[in-house]
């Protein structure tokens, strides 16, 4: 022990220096403490900018509740929409999300499943040379394209095929399904590559067909990953405002059916927040409106990340 | 640096018709693209018993394996002639899934899905076609004894196979190979993964396992080649160099690659 600690002691005037030298700050020392300081205030930021937005869409979505007195059930429950009057019945608005967003899901996932399939079991080679780049194509078209695509297309497809004016659940259903498919199929692709290969090879050296091995094992092990892409299809559909406010037809009433002009919460507030005043019931029930879609998101990313775990668990060795 | 040994001297068995064969290859050659992998493997494997396959990595012997099956389909190119039951599997026409239902494979790393113990063998049975529910646990029962796992597992059989250790997981896909009752068992170094213990224990199970089905071994361990095998084939860069009965390969190897891969000057 004694020994040691006479070797650490300072010995002569050399090891003074080596002291002051080891104490002092360098070039090396003072970038670390400017990389950090960068990194830290663009977190920083960023923090502060979600923060505030949480806070300013929650603070005005809560207003028609606090301010104006509404009672949530009714603004949840109520099917009439006519905040200029007094009514705020948000449930037309709320079964419209919901139903273009699941039927555009339950159409789109087949074909993408399917595409991604083909993809990375038939044909890796064209599905990287020609496929990957239609579907990276189809992803970076704007909104109001395919929203004007389906005003020119879709609705009078609609209108010739089953009467009616052409607008609704069932056109905007037909746009979302062709947004979200990029969607869906590129992150279906990622998860089915994901798949380890000894998966696919284990099967096979069973006598195991390739059907078998795709439905059996890949499919299977990749289940997590492509309920994943389901669910950010879906917030994609949900959250999608322009494309579907130009097909669906912006009626506030409840459904009846899908040929009929109907709207959606983003659709609705596309279309209401140029018309009405600050700070009065009208504009404050489309925040309302607003902060429902934020929760819904939270709720998509919550989803996310549950399947995420589980599947993690699943994988372990 | 390598030597340069002349692939023209070689040493290779061959079989007189009493023996009989579980599986034989003329001529083959497997090409990865302009790579030309293995030439002209002429091999036989008797029945019944344990065949090992050494050399060093990239001699080839894992590509000849994988050809026996045809799992190397769509990765290489595989020509001439693979005898099984007098018929010549290296033909399009063949139906691929029907062979690998005969000759079973069990690979390097320990592969079983991530499913129950129990699912990991009723898979390709059902996948097969069968369905009873008795028969299928007949069928798990069997080749988990079979592969000498049962002991240790029957309580457990939902538990996920990911739960075993890489020992009992091997020794899993070997009784998920065996449960497809095939005749031909190929293994690409099943033991490499493992620690001692586990490999006696595969070891075990494959030198009780020769009694009914015919082992074809790759291997990277020369020790282990001797303990289990009755015949040794010797690759090196793609050519079959030497092939005897382990005995004469480890205590008189007849040309000199083979005698200096067996001394350790190489490998």
């Amino acid at each position: 022990m004694e020994q040691t600690n006479f070797q650490l002691k300072k010995q002569d005037a050399q090891s003074d220096e080596w002291e002051a030298q080891l104490h002092h700050a360098t070039k090396a020392t003072r970038e670390d403490w400017i990389g950090r300081g960068i990194s830290y205030f663009c977190i920083g930021i960023i923090i502060l900018v979600v923060a505030s937005m949480l806070w300013f869409i929650t603070s005005k979505g809560i207003a028609t509740f606090t301010q104006n007195h509404v009672s949530l059930w009714k603004f949840l429950s109520g099917t009439n929409w006519a905040p200029d009057q007094g009514q705020t019945g948000a449930l037309p608005m709320i079964l419209g999300s919901f139903a273009v967003t699941f039927a555009a899901a339950i159409v789109a996932t087949p074909f993408a499943v399917g595409t991604a399939i083909f993809m990375t079991e038939i044909s890796p080679n064209k599905g990287r040379k020609f496929l990957q780049p239609v579907i990276e194509l189809l992803v970076g078209i704007p909104s109001v394209v395919y929203g004007f695509i389906g005003l020119a297309v879709i609705v009078p497809f609609m209108r010739h095929l089953v009467g009616g004016s052409g607008f609704g659940i069932i056109s905007a259903t037909f746009v979302l399904f062709v947004m979200v498919l990029p969607t869906i199929t590129s992150m279906t692709v990622d998860s089915l590559r994901a798949v380890p290969r000894f998966y696919k090879e284990a099967s096979l050296a069973l006598g195991a067909t390739r059907w078998q091995t795709v439905s059996r094992v890949i499919l299977r092990s990749a289940t997590s990953g492509i309920l994943t892409a389901i669910i950010f299809g879906m917030a994609r559909a949900f959250g999608e405002a322009l494309a579907v406010q130009m097909v669906i037809g912006n009626a506030a009433i409840m459904p009846k059916n899908l040929i009929s002009p109907a709207s959606t919460l983003t659709s609705q507030l596309t279309t209401g927040i140029g018309d009405t005043i600050d700070g009065t019931l009208p504009n404050n029930a489309l925040w309302s409106l607003a902060l429902i879609l934020l929760l819904m998101s939270l709720v998509f990313n919550a989803l996310v990340r549950i399947i995420a775990k589980r599947g993690q668990l699943k994988h372990e060795r | 640096m390598l030597k340069q040994y002349s692939f023209e001297k070689t040493a290779v068995q061959t079989f007189d018709d009493k023996t009989s064969l579980a599986i034989k290859t003329e001529d083959l050659q497997v090409f990865y693209g302009q790579n030309h992998a293995m030439f002209d493997a002429n091999l036989a494997f008797p029945k019944n018993q344990i065949t090992a396959l050494i050399g060093a990595s990239g001699s080839g012997k894992s590509t000849y394996l994988r050809s026996l099956n045809r799992m190397n389909d769509g990765i290489a190119t595989v020509t001439g002639k693979i005898w099984y039951h007098g018929v010549n599997i290296n033909e399009p026409g063949v139906n691929i899934y029907e062979i690998r239902r005969h000759i079973g494979m069990v690979f390097q790393r320990p592969n079983p899905f991530a499913k129950s113990i129990r699912e990991n063998i009723v898979y390709a049975l059902r996948a097969n076609g069968l369905k009873k529910k008795a028969e299928l646990e007949e069928r798990v029962e069997q080749s988990l004894k079979g592969a000498a796992l049962w002991d240790e597992v029957k309580d457990n059989l939902d538990k996920s196979a990911l739960s075993l250790s890489g020992g009992q997981q091997q020794r899993l896909c070997i009784a998920r190979s065996i449960a497809m009752a095939p005749d031909v068992l190929l293994l690409d170094e099943p033991c490499s993964a493992l620690d001692p213990i586990s490999t006696v224990k595969v070891e075990e199970t494959l030198l009780e396992l020769q009694k009914k089905y015919s082992i074809i071994i790759v291997t990277h361990n020369m020790q282990q080649a001797s303990r289990i095998s009755s015949q040794c084939a010797f690759f090196h860069l793609g050519h079959v160099m030497e092939y005897v009965p382990t005995g004469t390969m480890f205590s008189n190897p007849q040309i000199p690659v083979t005698q200096d891969y067996i001394a350790g000057s190489f490998g």
